[in-house]
């Protein structure tokens, strides 16, 4: 299982014992890891393994505790990312370090050093677009661009300083497949002439496509450097996770009844400057199946939970119809009250109140239900639901009652969904259900989504994350500047007709953006 | 001279404090820092200015005390919103509270001083053109200066790289750290030229428009610059418009006022502090949040090392 590349001359980059501490965690335990030059090298791990830190070591964004790096064999220290820069390090970060209210140009120059001016990177911007097919307008502002193009401009920015390494961390988390695609032709291109990539996801199928080495961590420590082509999926899951994780069991007897949730041309206008305007949404959930909306973010993901939820009323009661009683102009309890339940996509100051206890959590949406009577809290029942719900759904906490902001991402994920779930809502509308959350928890949310629906219960789940929608649901639409493709089950989709969707090429029959 | 012209000639100087003032608070917002001081800084300005130029009669000196006050009472601020990363709002309105107290103590002595007038500069032939020759080219040194700092801020925030920088800190602290761009000291400089020029402002009041010091002088005027930043969208042309029109709506009243329409004459001393709320109100009813706020604006930065 040991991989073997031929080591001519120094790695081109290795790090030896590097170690960081953050109070009492050990985010980076001693990782020792090297890159050949031209090599594209994957860094593994589940969420809060570590990687996200090690990278920023690396680009000179943190300090580390402890260690020493190697460029080319000379021992340096990368005090900022400038520092980084001057050697030959780039960096494609996860959440894009872009600013939305500049240019394209003005983002790239401002991360170069001050001889580039700002005609001078509009015209090499358009020569390493021709070079790559990296097509970019450099006068558009960002936040008018798709993810995809953002993640261009990084790239871009990176090219212009002929980089070394390119690190480039969870790059296809926000790419449709087709984007993707074409992400890993430019790094193979790179690869092929001398550049180091340093690919940090935790997606088997696009590390086995396109490394020799992967180095995995767990828990902040290097458990196993690997040839990930040699090894199979499932060994490589184990060492990552640490235990084998069992996959989402979706074939119990269950029988798909009447309608629950019945949304008809519904229409909102966008929320804010950058917000996405809702257009004409039909949507039917029925009692006993699990309907999965996909789109790459901020295609009106979050203006539909709002609208469904209450959280922004709609202009009509009957554009939402929940178990048979028009809705749209509801709000959240009275929704409520008709047996549905939310739980939105931030987990911290939107699922759960941060500084507020497990218990007092419980009476944001069981307040209206039965944990205050006339106004008061029912402080016992409070913290018997929240004791129940860390039972009943495996929450790991620190000490009996913890503050929600104490729990891990995960722990608390697991919280929010089974403070809903524990009430057998005839509805669940969840947004992101486990994004950011470590394969066991996402596993065990999974399946008390897929379990919830086959007790009788509508399941309606936002998720950006394909994977999970192709496991868990049973119909499926796609959502694309907020019109939703129409609904069908989940056999008759394939992975590149739902790309194709999330672009809106299937909508706009030729396309809006080029990919 | 006409009356009209008169007035004309006052509104300009009504104007070039507000417009002083609100360039240095924009420049210091653009870099994602919300001064709420500015009615401080501009007192001490006013007061420090005076004392300066009453004791060693230069108002050269009183400029730069001025200034220099402002920048103090502003590196006060740096220190607790990016040494210690306290709240900007709480830390901004305890700096307008201290500005106000202190320039009484300061101002004290000075009670009942009086300054000569500062000569307007002429411009030889220019200033002969009838009606608009004594408006644009017969006024003090200090109104050229406001027109030229809000070119000069302009070409600064969209044309230099440093600009380019403080306004991507200002976009997003975040990335600008990620990206290594030194987000306290920028702010750190945008902080003290927001206060040097709010202390500016205070000196212009003091030695230009009312040539006396009382306690309270600048009577709300720190308070309409910080809403014309948001009335301008934090842009520096926008910003001259808006100091014009709520320094017209000043001078206006008080002709007004003189006028005796039967008006109460405190409603219509109300009249540009109605008109800010008014401007404001008309600006989030029609775009529902604030146009052109800087995306880390107020927001302390406390980088993860």
């Amino acid at each position: 299982m040991k991989a073997d590349v031929p080591p001519s001359g120094p790695p081109l980059v290795e790090l030896k014992g590097i170690s960081k501490r953050y109070g009492d965690l050990l985010a980076n335990d001693g990782i020792d890891l090297s890159i050949e030059p031209g090599e594209i090298h994957a860094l593994l791990g589940e969420n809060g393994a570590g990687k996200s830190t090690l990278v920023k070591i690396l680009y000179g964004v943190i300090e580390p505790s402890a260690g020493e790096i190697r460029w080319e064999g000379r021992p340096v220290t990368i005090g900022s990312p400038v520092e980084a820069r001057a050697l030959g390090l780039g960096m494609v970060f996860q959440h894009f370090s872009l600013f939305d209210e500049l240019s394209v140009a003005e983002n790239i120059a401002v991360a170069l050093s001050n001889e580039w001016s700002l005609s001078t990177v509009r015209s090499k911007l358009g020569e390493i677009s021709r070079t790559y097919g990296l097509a970019l307008d450099a006068d558009r502002a960002v936040w008018t661009l798709s993810a995809g193009e953002r993640q261009r401009i990084e790239i871009v920015r990176c090219l212009l300083q002929n980089p070394r390494l390119l690190i480039l961390d969870e790059p296809t988390s926000v790419l449709t497949p087709q984007e993707a695609e074409h992400l890993f032709t430019t790094l193979d291109r790179l690869s092929a002439e001398g550049c180091s990539i340093l690919y940090i996801s935790h997606k088997l199928e696009e590390v086995r496509r396109l490394c020799r080495r992967a180095t995995i961590l767990r828990a902040g420590r290097v458990v196993a450097t690997i040839d990930p082509r040699a090894s199979s999926a499932r060994e490589i899951a184990a060492l990552m996770v640490g235990n084998e994780v069992g996959e989402v069991r979706t074939d119990a007897p269950h029988q798909v009844k009447g309608e629950i949730l019945r949304v008809s041309k519904l229409s909102m206008p966008p929320d804010g400057l950058h917000g996405q305007a809702l257009r004409d949404i039909d949507l039917v959930v029925r009692s006993g199946e699990v309907v999965g909306i996909a789109g790459v973010a901020g295609n009106g993901q979050s203006e539909l939970f709002a609208a469904l939820s209450g959280e922004r009323l709609a202009d009509r009661a009957d554009a939402i119809v929940i178990a048979g009683k028009p809705s749209g102009t509801l709000g959240i309890d009275a929704r409520r009250r008709l047996s549905a339940a939310f739980v939105p996509e931030e987990r911290l100051g939107h699922a759960a109140a941060p500084s507020h206890r497990l218990s007092e959590n419980t009476l944001i949406s069981h307040a209206a239900i039965e944990v205050s009577r006339s106004g008061f809290i029912l402080m016992n029942a409070a913290r018997r639901v929240a004791r129940s719900i860390v039972q009943s759904f495996d929450v790991r906490t620190p000490e009996g009652d913890p503050q929600a902001r104490k729990l891990s991402g995960g722990n608390l994920q697991k919280f929010v969904i089974g403070r809903e779930i524990i009430r057998k809502p005839n509805l669940i509308i969840v947004d992101q259900p486990t994004w950011g959350v470590d394969a066991g928890a996402a596993r065990l949310i999974r399946q008390a989504l897929v379990d919830l629906s086959r007790e009788g219960s509508a399941v309606l789940v936002v998720s950006q994350d394909l994977d999970e929608l192709f496991e868990v649901a049973d119909r499926m639409a796609v959502i694309h500047q907020g019109i939703l493709s129409p609904l069908k089950p989940i056999g008759e989709w394939t992975k590149e007709a739902v790309g194709l969707e999330m672009l809106g090429v299937a909508q706009a029959q030729g396309g809006t953006r080029a990919v | 001279m006409t009356t009209f012209e008169a007035i004309l000639l006052t509104i300009v100087t009504a104007s070039t404090p507000l417009l002083i003032a609100a360039l240095g608070e924009l420049v210091t917002e653009r870099s994602g820092v919300l001064n709420l001081g500015v009615e401080g800084m501009m007192a001490m300005g006013a007061a420090c200015s005076f004392a300066a130029a009453v004791t060693f009669d230069s108002t050269v000196l009183g400029v730069a005390a001025g200034m220099l006050a402002g920048a103090l009472m502003a590196a006060l601020f740096a220190l607790l919103v990016l040494g210690f990363a306290a709240n900007q709002t709480g830390s901004g309105l305890a700096l307008t509270i201290l500005g106000l107290g202190l320039s009484g103590l300061v101002g004290a002595p000075f009670v009942g001083a009086r300054r000569d007038p500062v000569p307007p500069v002429d411009i030889p032939g220019l200033s002969d053109i009838p009606v608009i020759g004594r408006l644009f080219f017969e006024q003090d040194l200090f109104v050229y200066a406001s027109i030229t700092l809000t070119i000069l801020v302009a070409l600064y925030l969209v044309r230099t790289r440093s600009g380019l920088t403080l306004r991507s800190i200002g976009e997003n602290h975040t990335s600008a750290n990620a990206l290594g761009l030194p987000v306290w000291r920028v702010r750190f400089w945008a902080i003290l030229f927001g206060g040097a020029c709010a202390g500016l402002a205070g000196a212009y009041l003091a030695l230009v428009y009312t040539r006396f010091w009382s306690p309270g002088m600048t009577a709300g005027r720190g308070w309409i610059a910080l809403a014309l930043v948001v009335f301008a969208a934090w842009r520096p042309g926008w910003v001259l418009v808006g100091a014009y029109i709520f320094g017209a709506a000043t001078v206006l009243q008080l002709h007004a006022q003189a006028a005796q329409f039967g008006v109460p004459s405190q409603l219509l001393s109300a009249v540009p502090y109605l008109a800010t709320i008014l401007a404001l109100l008309l600006l989030s009813i029609r775009h529902g949040r604030a146009i052109g706020a800087p995306g880390s604006l107020g927001v302390p930065f406390v980088p993860d090392r």
